[in-house]
């Protein structure tokens, strides 16, 4: 199932494909499932006890991708990337466009002719997508103006059971809430599937304003810097350390009573947890919380290594500890910690 | 000046207002009519009065750090709680909850980023108080509280004289001209986060926003034109909002029916819980008056008493009869 949400098309605005295939799962698990005015996909599982909180959990159906722009005369195709991409990580990909699935490549000037600019990455501007057309009118008949592309990466499970593959961010996300609304718990929960998250938290705002739940819980995929020649204190998230709760990001400052009984739920039951320990970056979270009168709202996450790239890599531990951690704090009667 | 003392001093960076709101619960007692705490934490006091609701609001929170990384020497990394000037922080201490005290300095030579940064935690030399930091405490500038004159210099007068205001406007009203709200909003510094809610909780007819504002009377300075101790300032604009002609034209009489000198602020930047009120529901005729300070978000930030004790007047006279 990973696998299939991975390489599913899915750039901020153009979700269709990966909501169809989340859709497909859930009429079979919830009890109501709607698609908003902007693309949420709203899943009710009722609780098995009338009187209980709502609980919203949220993870965003949306990859970073890129737009087409512009056809220059020798058939190469101008691009602007939707969501925050890193220039670096474009050059000589391959990428998926629009709804034939045209097949193209980022192209770049090469280094021979750069002489010493060769050091620096190429800003957007200055790359282009090669869809092997002989020229402007040919490439029109594969693609057009407008057209959504997304990266073409496989994937794939390597190593110390990780994974690689693109969109991660958030497919893993939408992964876990497939797998919890399997189970019935004692609330009513709200699995919902956001749209538009990499420009600007847009669709989490209208979903929250339908759902209105008491509390929300965003599960994300974060970034994840253990890698050579950083400090430990620029880490953000350990791979394989479990899932990472935020506490305070640029979008949103979590609820500690929230965060806390998430932390606790993964102490107590023996799941490997950490804190997301920067406070760069942002998610959904930002518009729930802000929502109406305000939702008490915390965030969990997978922690991803070249996030927003086609090769995220993940741990299948990472995502069995979220998995877990909100199983258990879901399994959890009304008490006093989190009776709001 | 006990009062603004008592909340200057209190510890309150964005998202841990608790204490801040503590003091402000005990001071209201028997000068309003309704209290609530909403979700995010914000401060609502409602005192009855007839039509249309006024909303004045101040926020509790002032800039701080919050501690990322306890690294295996026990030295503290951290990040930035709102807009921190990193020169304001070098060298200097701030104080966690507990009252622990924490000595920032530099990991290399001129530092432009907090991740340049770090605490030092004296106390964990003999052995003991860093067991009470852990990665999510927050700190605020470690700083008193100085009078001298007609001069009042601290950390966090951003917002809480704007919390002393309201508070002092509040227990002053016998007749209300209007149904009023006095709020005391979470994470103004974050990006006017408990402001948006407060006011969707509320829908006011009117708000006006009590906040400090630039004031660039120093050397160097002269980009904006407010002085120290020559009268609060109306809002014109901010980066945030452009404010309402009706709230301006009705802080401006009340100005001079009263004989309070009054300055009109413009900033190109920055902003106040205004930017996030005047666009709630419906929207809201908002305006701002901002008591002109010296240094803002640094420890020492300095401001006029006779500037804050005419927001008071003004504000007492715009909410109704006074004592």
């Amino acid at each position: 199932m990973l696998k299939i949400l991975s390489e599913a098309f899915g750039v901020s605005g153009a979700e269709d494909e990966v909501r169809e295939i989340i859709k497909n799962e859930m009429l079979s698990l919830c009890d109501n499932v709607e698609t908003d005015s902007m693309g949420n996909l709203i899943c009710l599982k009722k609780g098995t006890k009338g009187y209980c909180n709502t609980i919203m959990l949220t993870a965003h159906m949306d990859e970073v991708g890129f737009i087409i722009s512009g056809v220059t005369k020798e058939g190469y195709l101008r691009f602007k990337t939707v969501g925050g991409i890193d220039p670096r990580v474009l050059s000589a990909k391959k990428v998926i466009i629009g709804k034939n699935k045209t097949v193209g490549c980022i192209g770049d000037k090469p280094p021979h002719l750069e002489g010493k600019k060769k050091d620096k990455a190429a800003s957007v501007k200055d790359l282009y997508i090669d869809i092997g057309a002989k020229d402007d009118d040919d490439a029109l008949k594969y693609i057009s103006i407008g057209d959504f592309a997304c990266f073409d990466s496989e994937y794939k499970e390597f190593g110390d059971i990780l994974i690689k593959g693109k969109a991660l961010d958030d497919r893993i996300g939408c992964f876990i809430l497939l797998d919890l609304a399997k189970n019935r718990y004692p609330h009513d929960v709200y699995f919902v599937f956001t749209v538009q998250e990499e420009i600007g938290c847009r669709g989490a705002g209208v979903a929250t304003y339908s759902v209105k739940p008491d509390i929300a819980i965003v599960v994300e995929a974060t970034t994840c810097s253990d890698v050579p020649e950083t400090d430990e204190a620029g880490f953000s998230t350990k791979l394989r350390g479990g899932g990472a709760i935020s506490i305070l990001d640029r979008s949103s400052y979590s609820a500690p009573d929230l965060r806390n009984v998430l932390y606790k739920a993964a102490v107590s039951n023996g799941i490997k947890v950490q804190y997301k320990q920067t406070t760069f970056g942002g998610n959904d979270a930002g518009a729930i919380h802000l929502t109406e009168t305000g939702i008490k709202t915390a965030v969990i996450s997978v922690p991803c290594r070249y996030i927003h790239s086609p090769s995220c890599v993940a741990s299948i531990g990472d995502i069995n500890s979220v998995y877990d951690i909100l199983d258990n704090f879901l399994k959890g009667e009304v008490n006093e910690a989190w009776s709001f | 000046m006990e009062l603004l003392k008592k909340l200057t001093q209190a510890f309150g960076p964005s998202g841990n207002e608790q204490t801040v709101r503590d003091i402000i619960t005990e001071e209201i007692k028997g000068f309003c009519d309704e209290t609530k705490v909403d979700t995010l934490g914000n401060l609502v006091v409602r005192k009855y009065g007839g039509g249309k609701k006024l909303m004045l609001s101040a926020h509790m929170d002032e800039i701080g750090i919050i501690a990322t990384v306890i690294d295996d020497k026990n030295f503290v990394h951290f990040s930035e709680i709102g807009g921190v000037k990193i020169n304001a922080l070098h060298s200097s201490k701030v104080k966690f909850i507990d009252g622990t005290i924490g000595i920032i300095y530099e990991k290399s030579e001129k530092p432009t980023k907090f991740s340049d940064l770090y605490i030092d935690i004296p106390n964990i030399c003999k052995g003991e108080g860093l067991y009470n930091i852990s990665v999510g405490d927050t700190a605020v500038m470690a700083s008193e509280f100085n009078l001298s004159g007609d001069f009042v210099s601290s950390k966090a007068l951003d917002d809480r004289v704007g919390c002393y205001i309201l508070l002092e406007t509040l227990k002053s009203i016998t007749k209300p001209n209007y149904d009023l709200y006095f709020v005391f909003t979470v994470q103004e510094e974050l990006g006017l986060r408990g402001a948006k809610t407060a006011a969707a909780g509320i829908s006011p007819d009117y708000a006006i926003a009590v906040d400090v504002t630039v004031c660039d009377d120093i050397p160097g300075g002269g980009k904006y034109p407010l002085v120290l101790g020559k009268g609060p300032a109306i809002k014109v604009k901010d980066g945030s909002v452009i404010c309402h002609p009706e709230i301006k034209r009705l802080l401006a009489d009340t100005a001079k029916a009263e004989r309070i000198d009054i300055q009109y602020e413009i900033l190109d930047k920055g902003g106040t819980d205004a930017g996030a009120i005047h666009t709630t529901g419906v929207g809201v005729a908002t305006g701002a008056l901002s008591i002109p300070t010296r240094y803002i978000h640094t420890a020492c930030e300095t401001a006029s008493i006779s500037d804050i004790k005419n927001a008071v007047k003004l504000l007492s006279k715009v909410c109704g009869d006074t004592l």
